[in-house]
């Protein structure tokens, strides 16, 4: 174990400078960057390798990541490189899909999408090469505390019967945050704010993949769903292509699921096996089934970060974005590593990592661009709970489109004739039509 | 999926199973009274929860993914769920 070098404000007898809890997305990238800046650290994941408790949606948007790693798109083990967006507003039978085509999302990759298994994996070896130290198969089970003068403050992790002591702890934890819960940062969080996804890794050759989605080489295609794929309910699907396998899910926020009595499996079934959708997974081979909980609530969501000893980054810390048309959390992931990693080494530097020596990490994780986009998207969540979105939207448009497209022998009838019929017919008003194009514009 | 059965898509996960420690206990009471147990056997994505003729809710946690879905949608004292101990429980290769 290294000895700590650290005097006066700090403890003196530590088995390492600092402790990431889970090896994920936030905590391989945080540690990756202590250990390069020379503090002993260690990461421990419960996993019995890192990535193996580990599951996204699987697009990733590389700004973040490439700030770390300059050649991350050209060395880490990514799938493919997204160069088409379609949008898709699933009804029973009919769709309406809005498609974005652009070679130059490929160069330099602005997302990409990922398997997180062979990819966080490769985050811990390059944190293992800059000098941290990996124990996987190790659960924490909590933090330890330390009250000194009325101040509780984290000094270290109890697994099993070790204790491991160390100035700073990072919780990585995931979604569920055991640890930041147990530290009194976080309590449950409201149903409106989490959405359970689920997701297939369905194997194809790739050349199916690249013929069925219109993609060549590197290439590949990200689908965002909404309205039939979750039966209407808050929330959408997915299907992203992979090198070799396509993952298809659906993402339900847990309110309106509660309230709905259908089933989650039963309504993942819907979407996979919907005559519009599974015409591009016929002859696919299951490889993996999974599912993950999601924060959803944006700012709102993002708590307390920062306590005694102790920050919390990555999904612990609920920084999870969803914009309307793309979900992100793993870019959010990383900008929270790069923030926390220099907040730390600073209160380090400074032998302060009281909650106001490790204060730098909040000021800084809200200037930076995940501060900057949570703000932007403030009100997004709330629009984005409004039921129109998941429904009466993509039915209206068929209905219009019908009109434009479906030759019978009544009379033609201009499209904005069409369009105000079609309006009069659906359940959505023209005042809410309205209402939502300027609240939308606004939140997204 | 595919025409497959929650339990065959499960079969394609890697597992390695804990024999000593059962990670999840549901209060048999709570679950009842609340209607939480219900909403458990409805949400759980792997099908860990199951309601037996006599309204007790049985706990297949061989079966869990560990999503936490469970957790964050019981009333208040109706589950005790935390993660199998290190090294066990699902293992994904894909993610």
């Amino acid at each position: 174990m290294p000895e700590s070098t650290h005097g006066a404000g700090l403890q003196s007898d530590v088995d390492f400078d600092v402790i990431v809890i889970g090896g994920g997305i936030a905590g391989t990238v945080c540690a990756y960057l202590l250990a390069r800046a020379g503090l002993s650290t260690v990461v421990i994941e419960r996993g019995e390798a890192v990535g193996s408790k580990n599951l996204s949606g699987g697009v990733l948007y590389t700004h973040s990541m490439r700030q770390v790693f300059p050649d991350f798109v050209e060395q880490a083990p990514i799938q493919r490189r997204i160069t088409r967006n379609y949008i898709n507003m699933l009804n029973a039978d009919s769709s309406f899909a809005i498609d974005y085509n652009d070679m130059s999302l490929a160069e330099p990759a602005n997302a990409v999408s990922v398997l997180r298994s062979s990819l966080d994996s490769w985050l811990a070896e390059q944190a293992e090469a800059a000098g941290a130290f990996i124990m996987p198969g190790v659960r924490v089970d909590r933090v330890l505390l330390s009250e000194d003068e009325g101040v509780r403050r984290v000094v270290g992790v109890q697994a099993g019967e070790d204790q491991l002591h160390a100035h700073v702890v990072v919780a990585a934890d995931g979604v569920n945050s055991f640890i930041a819960r147990q530290a009194g940062l976080r309590g449950k969080e409201p149903l409106h704010n989490l959405a359970i996804g689920v997701k297939s890794v369905i194997g194809l050759p790739a050349s199916t993949i690249e013929d069925r989605f219109g993609v060549t080489g590197d290439n590949g295609a990200a689908w965002a769903v909404v309205g039939d794929c979750t039966e209407g309910l808050g929330g959408g699907g997915f299907v992203y292509t992979n090198k070799e396998s396509l993952s298809i899910g659906i993402v339900l926020r847990l309110d309106a699921l509660a309230q709905s009595g259908k089933t989650t499996t039963e309504v993942f079934d819907h979407f996979t096996d919907h005559p519009l959708i599974a015409p591009y997974l016929a002859g696919g081979e299951l490889l993996e089934y999974g599912c993950h909980l999601i924060a959803e609530g944006g700012l709102k969501m993002l708590g307390e970060i920062v306590s005694d000893g102790l920050i919390v980054v990555g999904d612990a810390a609920g920084l999870t974005l969803n914009t309307g048309l793309t979900v992100r959390g793993m870019d959010l992931a990383v900008g929270s590593a790069i923030a926390g990693a220099d907040a730390i080494r600073q209160a380090i530097a400074a032998e302060d990592v009281s909650r106001s020596g490790l204060s730098a990490y909040r000021s800084q994780l809200l200037e930076s661009f995940v501060g900057k986009d949570l703000k932007t998207y403030a009100t997004a969540p709330d629009f984005l709970e409004r039921p129109r979105m998941y429904g009466d939207y993509g039915q209206l448009l068929a209905e219009i489109l019908h009109g434009a497209f479906a030759h019978d022998l009544t009379p033609r009838r201009h499209l904005a004739t069409i369009a105000r019929a079609a309006l009069k017919e659906s359940p959505v008003k023209l005042k809410s039509v309205i209402g939502d194009a300027v609240t939308g514009a606004r939140a997204l | 999926m595919n025409g497959m059965t929650v339990a065959e898509c499960l079969a394609r996960d890697r597992y390695i199973l804990d024999e000593r420690e059962c990670h999840i206990e549901v209060n048999q009471e709570v679950a009842r009274a609340t209607g939480t147990g219900k909403l458990l056997c409805r949400i759980c994505p792997a099908h860990v929860y199951s309601e037996e003729p006599d309204g007790t809710i049985s706990v297949e946690y061989a079966a869990c993914l560990e999503c936490g879905t469970c957790l964050a949608v019981a009333a208040p004292g109706a589950l005790t769920w935390h993660y199998p101990r290190g090294g066990m429980g699902v293992q994904f290769r894909e993610g």
